[in-house]
């Protein structure tokens, strides 16, 4: 049984971690570490857990070795005390944004912060399964990735690889709990329940984690809009290629691409209402879902690919309980197998 | 050994039933779409007739 502790526990990715890691049949919970509730019972931050778990927040200065630790602090947290985690666990994945990137000069430019840890971002293997599975297996250190980042690169992972794709237009449409469980003037519910709010057009820092995994051979162009949803990142991706492809060759594509993974389904139905993925159907589930339509005869020979999963969970935990999985030799899909809700 | 054709939409391998019958639809398990049985042997299929459904009004 491996013995596993997180800090940040009482955030939302907290809560959703310990809710998937209670449910794996592998892991044992060692201890859950948070600040502001330390003491406390984990279901007074996470009601869904009451009856599910006994367990009490810790001190993060109280926490012990244990087989791997999971970081969900802020950005900017964990990067500071990476020693002293290292000295608690042979396997760390951190779910923050304190390790996804490079370099400390992508710091400067995304996040306009300078790592305090650089030496130990080579370290790290970016979180994301699905391009990084060889290198996660086994691997001491995993980085979290982000939820914006990710249902976009999946979306254009096999057009961006295959060489075909000239530029990209990428609208991401987010629910409420991307900003955490900290309330702002902006989560205020007057201002928030019924947003349909684009609040970064340009310079979102998540376009360096697209950049990292997908390269620099395309024009993106990516801004995010706050819709009314608390779970939920759909990307709707205008994608301009170098030469003209039918619905037939992007089936063709993207099944090569995807055929054998284990959360990531192909949707592009051409009966029924549910025709595209759509995030509330993916509500605590670990799939991304990716569809795409052609648009023959366009200029600049245009498909749309549309991509939605849950932020919390691929876009969080439950791609870091897919990485840890691999970290440690189980099988991927472990503790994570939950397949949704209809009708919500 | 069931017969197959492959989808002419998506591409995927659309797998007849035993006992399939000539003018029966079938679903395509990848893209949905239905697809009407033109002929068993040899085997062939076609996109089924499909009342559109109004999105934009």
């Amino acid at each position: 049984m491996i013995r596993a502790s997180l800090t940040g526990g009482s955030g939302y990715v907290g809560g959703e971690l310990l809710r998937l890691l209670l449910g794996h049949p592998g892991v044992e919970i060692a201890q859950a570490a948070s600040a502001s509730r330390t003491g406390k019972f984990v279901h007074t931050a996470h009601p869904n857990l009451r009856g599910v778990t006994d367990l009490k927040f810790t001190h993060p200065e109280t926490l012990e070795p244990c087989d791997v630790l999971f970081l969900c602090e802020p950005h900017g947290k964990a990067a500071g005390r990476i020693e002293t985690f290292a000295s608690l666990a042979k396997k760390i994945v951190d779910l923050s944004a304190d390790f996804r990137l490079e370099s400390a000069a992508a710091y400067e430019k995304w996040y306009g912060w300078t790592h305090p840890a650089p030496e130990w971002l080579p370290r790290f293997t970016y979180g994301l399964p699905e391009f990084f599975r060889e290198e996660l297996k086994g691997a001491d250190y995993a980085s979290g990735v982000g939820c914006n980042a990710t249902v976009t690169n999946l979306a254009l992972a096999p057009l961006a690889r295959s060489g075909l794709l000239e530029r990209a237009v990428v609208e991401v449409k987010v629910g409420s709990s991307e900003a955490g469980a900290r309330p702002t003037e902006a989560s205020h519910h007057p201002e928030r329940a019924q947003a349909v709010r684009p609040f970064k057009l340009t310079g979102h820092r998540h376009q360096a984690e697209v950049r990292r995994v997908l390269g620099e051979d395309f024009e993106l162009h990516f801004s995010v809009t706050s819709v009314p949803l608390v779970r939920g990142a759909a990307a709707t991706a205008h994608c301009f290629l170098k030469e003209p492809l039918a619905e037939k060759d992007l089936w063709k594509l993207y099944r090569s691409a995807y055929g054998p993974e284990p959360f990531v389904r192909l949707v592009a139905q051409k009966t029924g209402i549910h025709r595209f993925p759509e995030p509330a159907l993916l509500a605590g589930t670990n799939f991304c879902d990716v569809g795409f339509a052609a648009d023959p005869g366009s200029p600049g020979n245009r498909v749309i690919v549309t991509a939605a999963l849950d932020n919390l969970v691929k876009g969080a935990a439950g791609s870091a309980l897919q990485c840890m999985n691999l970290m440690i030799g189980l099988d991927e899909g472990e503790g994570l197998s939950f397949p949704g809700l209809h009708p919500l | 050994m069931s017969k197959t054709v492959e989808c002419p939409e998506c591409g995927a391998t659309v797998t007849f039933p035993e006992d399939v019958m000539q003018g029966e639809i079938l679903s395509c398990p990848d893209c949905g779409i239905e697809l009407e049985v033109l002929s068993l042997d040899p085997p062939q299929v076609g996109p089924a007739p499909e009342e559109e459904e109004d999105w934009g009004e």
